[in-house]
């Protein structure tokens, strides 16, 4: 079988694909804002003497780590409204769910690396006179950011590649519009050729600069 | 009454540190029952005791690091509560600590801090004394314990002996009232033990009020004006370091002492 690549095409509409790679940056960087304020407050919730409170936030890891996000914006976007008898728009259907979904993996790295700080930084802070939030956020904190930034940052690499599931939502992502420019050009090897560059394009460099990170904390310790 | 006046007050004459009738348990297991101990102003308690005869816990609860089960911590003739923040005459484990240094067995300095950073952060971020002032503070306490030259150093480039001696700094930058120290010496290599002890013997000299918990009886009839022997839980002997290290009556303290001194 011989087939002519012909790229042609795919540059007539590489604003589509700029536009589809702004909105994936968009939803990235939303969903990790977002999830990083839901995965303290969930962490903080696990981390706290109410135990009530320990067991809410459980429940919410539980249901968001294990159901596939697909699952979880399909029925954020169909089932949701039902339930609510509100009407949900699809942008915020896939942002809301984008967030809770990796806040609640964040919690659970924020949690693992400040648990492993060890007690006695958390004694001493204690003994110069610190209440319970200077020493988490003067003495705790600091360290523990150090130890959790690997995982952190390669959470929110897949989550970048996980935005790609929006699209069944019709969000405008790099995904759908690569959807987009197949149907308009019929050349689906092109099209669904550049969006997985494009993704490519954009994580290689953040992976080889978290490597550098990771090599540069771990000489100054 | 306000801060000042209630902590470091050198007009008040009682004990500056009291333990009223302490006891405590984790869960079914007691630690100890009905200590209780005044601690005057200068005065350099030694508590020792075979292991597990709860003097570590009896030392933490003095700044509350462990909740007592039952009796009360006063400082300064104020009885201290269990929350953080004071509540009328009675104070809180803020307060308490502020005025009530403690230093660990395992150091614990804080490692993404320089040394003169470990020492400078309790009057800082507690005391919010401004930063320069903490710092001139800071380096003369580090001059004290002959670690002034290390200012600049991380915590992971001390041998034990020096973060040790920074530990002691660090908490003596908060110009405490009264210092609990809790084994200092039991994580060091032998070699290093002599300079923690020689600061700790240059503090007892300038009049620092301490409660030292040790193994280190020749050190303790040193540098304590007073012994306490706990066993079981219970105060069992309680002196002169001449009448409890050099001539113990009781059997089971002479045991105890002939077997750890040497």
């Amino acid at each position: 079988m011989t087939y002519t690549w012909d790229f042609h095409s795919i540059w007539q509409n590489f604003d589509l694909f700029w536009f589809g790679l702004q909105v994936t940056v968009l939803y990235t960087v939303g969903s990790i804002v977002f999830g990083v304020l839901i995965g303290i407050a969930t962490c903080a919730a696990r981390l706290s003497r109410w135990r009530f409170l320990g067991y809410f936030a459980r429940l919410y890891q539980e249901l968001f780590r294990c159901t596939p996000l697909l699952v979880q914006l399909l029925w954020f976007y169909y089932a949701f409204p039902l339930l609510v008898g509100v009407n949900v728009d699809n942008h915020f259907a896939a942002m809301l769910t984008l967030s809770l979904y990796v806040g609640a993996f964040y919690a659970e790295i924020f949690r693992g690396g400040i648990i492993s700080i060890d007690r006695g930084q958390q004694e001493a802070a204690a003994a110069i006179g610190m209440s319970p939030s200077q020493a988490m956020w003067r003495i705790i904190a600091p360290q523990a950011i150090k130890r959790m930034l690997p995982s952190f940052i390669n959470q929110s690499v897949i989550q970048f590649k996980n935005t790609s599931l929006i699209s069944v939502l019709s969000v405008a992502d790099l995904a759908y519009m690569a959807a987009v420019v197949n149907g308009q050009t019929y050349r689906p090897l092109e099209s669904y050729t550049v969006m997985a560059l494009l993704y490519l394009a954009i994580l290689v460099p953040v992976t080889q600069l978290a490597d550098l990170l990771e090599k540069r904390m771990r000489t100054s310790d | 009454m306000t801060d000042l006046a209630r902590t470091n007050d050198a007009a008040f004459t009682g004990p500056v540190l009291q333990a009223v009738n302490l006891s405590k348990n984790f869960q079914k297991l007691q630690v100890f029952q009905n200590l209780s101990l005044d601690l005057q102003r200068g005065e350099v308690v030694a508590l020792i005791g075979p292991s597990g005869s709860g003097k570590s816990t009896f030392l933490r609860c003095l700044n509350m690091m462990e909740t007592p089960s039952s009796g009360q911590v006063l400082y300064q003739g104020a009885s201290v509560i269990p929350s953080f923040r004071d509540r009328g005459d009675q104070i809180g484990i803020g307060t308490l600590r502020r005025n009530v240094g403690m230093v660990f067995q395992h150091f614990n300095l804080f490692p993404h801090m320089t040394v003169l950073q470990n020492v400078c952060e309790g009057p800082i971020s507690v005391k919010r004394m401004p930063k320069a002032e903490a710092q001139a503070l800071g380096m003369h306490f580090l001059g004290l314990v002959g670690l002034a030259e290390k200012h600049d150093s991380y915590p992971s480039k001390l041998s034990g002996g020096q973060k040790q001696r920074v530990a002691i700094a660090r908490a003596l930058a908060m110009q405490p009232g009264v210092l609990l120290l809790d084994e200092v010496t039991s994580a060091l290599d032998p070699e290093l033990v002599g300079e923690v002890l020689d600061v700790i013997r240059t503090l007892a000299r300038e009049g620092i009020t301490m409660a030292i918990v040790t193994h280190e009886m020749a050190f303790a009839a040193d540098v304590s004006s007073r012994v306490l022997f706990l066993d079981k839980g219970r105060i069992a002997a309680e002196g002169s370091p001449d009448e409890i290290i050099f001539n113990p009556s009781d059997e089971r303290l002479s045991n105890f002492v002939s077997r750890t001194r040497n």
